[in-house]
């Protein structure tokens, strides 16, 4: 009786800390839908086609603006992300200008990135930032996809989110209005164009995929070790799961001496 | 119970030890033959896990800390190091962050038991006192971990707890600027604020450690309750902690582990809260400032009080009138099972605060401010009306006469509809 109120309790402290969770997550968070990403689920893993085309996205577009400061060349090449070759990862990193320095005369200078370089901030500091993107400051794209709800779900709803402003909205001037932007005015131009990135693996060169991609390379950007965990996981929960069983008849086993 | 030690060491080094420092002893005494009563349920594993989980936290915290940067412009990107380039270290950090909330999960737990049966009750007052002393400090733990991760989160969490002591503007004019200044390190919260939480943060776990031996002390001088409620009269009513205990609780720390990795691998961001991952900044004050999950129905409760000072009051009060539960009880039995009309009040309770959960990450306004202080009022007459008035005229279920009783009178109930069954 006890533990089958146990059980109630339990299972009231699950189904009501979910809600919860939600709430927490946030209040203002218009049409962001469920997207059936590659790394769902237990055993979800990363598609490296797709990542090496949200990187594409990623270079061409976002990174005009944001930076992604936590990330170092090489981490393009490692296992669980994109995976470039490492001749890939040194011709990519060498497209990039990075300062170094001082030399032995005292002064930086431009060379371009090695792999093990940190990907470059795109401004200097924040005032050049925010001078070039009238006002506004581009977010670092590091942990973006973990820095809001519902991570990468939200991103591309916010790259396919752009609409024209209904008729009664007042838009402030230079915003953008965005069904999936906490209170519809964002100050990003729409930044994808179909075409704008040239695909070379056949994929289609749509918006949607520009978005898909682009958010399912944040997505590793921000959690480059969801491989890794998914799969040690699987193997943590199946050992438990043995251990819980003869743990279980262990216990029964005890306790059946006793009369 | 406190009893009489019937080690005796074979070995000759075992001889020579106890002579000494007798260890093995005190092992043997108290968790080989303890005497435990029989019909502990489920509910009684929480002590094994909690200590589980407190091992858990300063092992993996210890080894957080060898990588970590306690300093307002290192703690964000240290903490993604970590994550990124420390081996295991995604590991690391997520077992501390989803093992927090699963620690507090378990003190809840383990705390609404010993409200449920009557744990606190004499001779367990000093018990019951040192788990409640063991919650604040796990509190305090709590509130300056999540700090250290210095989001945005993390931060206005920080600035908005801390400046609860200006309240104390209100009683003498200036104390609580003052102290909040003190407890800054600064005319804001910065990085000499951060400095020391770290500090603190590393010190109090090695404090809880120490009051949890305590605890385990006193709970083994009257021994543990039992769902009965009833004391152990003869050795029929118990059996030894080893192997009976040791390996139910075994078995319930697999099952709490099995949660806890299900968290950790599958949804390690689940409990936390996305504007953590956005670093600290100063400028920018989020929409809403909520606590981690547990801290959310002391939140409602702060929120609900008009007045700040009061409000602060109250949010000590949620968990220090814990302290004086031995006797603001009354009644003369311990186990809920046997009171009738308090279970309808206790049950009113747990809903009570799962209803502050939800409305203290809500913002408190319209219906949700009216229903947190509803909800308030109730958390405090629960303690200062139910528990003193119901004790006294409560009409009470025939306790049984021993722990055995309890249990075949169990067995009795459970019995008859098959014997009916069988008569068919």
């Amino acid at each position: 009786m006890i533990s089958k109120r146990f059980a109630r309790l339990f299972a009231a402290v699950i189904t009501l800390a979910t809600p919860i969770g939600a709430a927490l997550a946030g209040h203002d968070e218009p049409s962001v839908t469920r997207q059936d990403w590659s790394f769902n689920g237990v055993l979800g893993k990363f598609d490296r086609a797709q990542l090496q085309r949200g990187y594409q996205v990623y270079s061409t577009v976002c990174a005009n603006c944001h930076s992604t400061r936590l990330l170092s060349y090489h981490n393009l090449g490692q296992e669980g992300g994109p995976q470039f070759s490492k001749e890939a990862v040194e011709i990519l990193a060498s497209k990039v200008q990075v300062t170094d320095g001082p030399n032995e005369k005292g002064e930086m200078f431009q060379r371009p990135a090695r792999p093990s370089d940190r990907f470059p901030p795109r401004f200097a500091n924040e005032q050049l930032a925010r001078l070039a993107n009238n006002g506004a400051l581009p977010p670092d794209l590091s942990v973006m996809a973990k820095a809001r709800p519902a991570g990468p779900d939200y991103i591309y709803a916010l790259l396919t989110g752009y609409k024209p402003a209904p008729a009664d909205m007042k838009m402030t001037p230079g915003m953008y209005y965005n069904v999936a932007f906490p209170g519809h005015q964002i100050a990003m131009p729409p930044p994808l164009m179909d075409g704008v990135v040239p695909y070379t693996d056949g994929t289609k060169k749509t918006v949607d995929n520009y978005a898909r991609d682009v958010s399912a390379y944040l997505m590793w950007a921000a959690e480059p070790k969801l491989e890794e965990r998914h799969q040690v996981g699987v193997r943590i929960m199946l050992f438990l799961m043995v251990f819980a069983v003869i743990m279980f008849l262990a216990k029964r086993a005890v306790w059946s001496r006793m009369h | 119970m406190a009893h009489k030690s019937t080690y005796v060491p074979t070995s000759s080094f075992g001889k020579w030890i106890d002579a000494r420092l007798p260890i093995p002893r005190l092992v043997y005494d108290q968790f080989g033959v303890f005497p435990m009563p029989r019909n502990l349920n489920y509910l009684w594993t929480f002590g094994g896990i909690l200590t589980f989980m407190l091992a858990a936290q300063i092992a993996t915290g210890i080894v957080l800390a060898m990588h970590y940067v306690p300093t307002a412009e290192g703690a964000f990107d240290s903490v993604e190091h970590i994550m990124r380039d420390v081996n295991w270290g995604w590991l690391l950090r997520y077992s501390h962050a989803v093992g927090a909330s699963l620690f507090f999960l378990a003190a809840f737990i383990h705390t609404l038991r010993g409200l449920y049966y009557g744990s606190y009750k004499e001779p367990r007052e000093v018990l019951w006192i040192l788990g409640v002393l063991i919650l604040l400090l796990m509190v305090a733990t709590a509130f300056m971990g999540y700090s250290l991760v210095w989001g945005q989160m993390s931060f206005w969490a920080v600035t908005v707890i801390t400046n609860l002591f200006s309240s104390l503007d209100s009683v003498v004019p200036g104390l609580g600027t003052k102290l909040v200044e003190w407890i800054w390190g600064g005319f804001s919260v910065g990085g000499p604020t951060l400095n020391r939480l770290y500090a603190l943060h590393y010190l109090l776990p090695f404090v809880i450690a120490g009051v949890v031996v305590l605890h385990i002390w006193a709970l083994h001088i009257p021994g543990s309750n039992n769902p009965a409620g009833v004391e152990v009269k003869s050795s029929r009513d118990v059996v030894p902690f080893h192997p009976y205990y040791t390996i139910k609780d075994g078995f319930a720390m697999v099952l709490f582990i099995l949660l806890f990795a299900v968290l950790v691998f599958y949804a390690p961001n689940l409990l936390g809260h996305s504007d953590n991952y956005i670093p600290a900044n100063p400028l920018v004050t989020p929409p809403h400032i909520v606590p981690e999950w547990y801290f959310l129905p002391f939140y409602a409760i702060l929120r609900a009080i008009p007045s700040k000072l009061f409000g602060v009051i109250a949010l000590v009060a949620s968990i220090g009138i814990l302290f004086f539960v031995p006797w603001l009880d009354t009644s003369k039995v311990r186990s809920t099972a046997y009171r009738p009309v308090y279970r309808w009040f206790f049950w009113a309770f747990v809903l009570t605060c799962f209803a502050l959960g939800y409305l203290g990450s809500q913002a408190p306004e319209g219906w949700y401010l009216i229903l947190g202080r509803v909800f308030t009022f109730y958390y405090f007459a629960f303690f200062l009306v139910v528990m003193p008035v119901l004790g006294r005229i409560e009409k009470l279920r025939a306790l049984p006469d021993s722990i055995a009783d309890s249990m075949s009178r169990g067995k009795k109930r459970t019995a008859k509809p098959a014997k009916q069954l069988e008569a068919v």
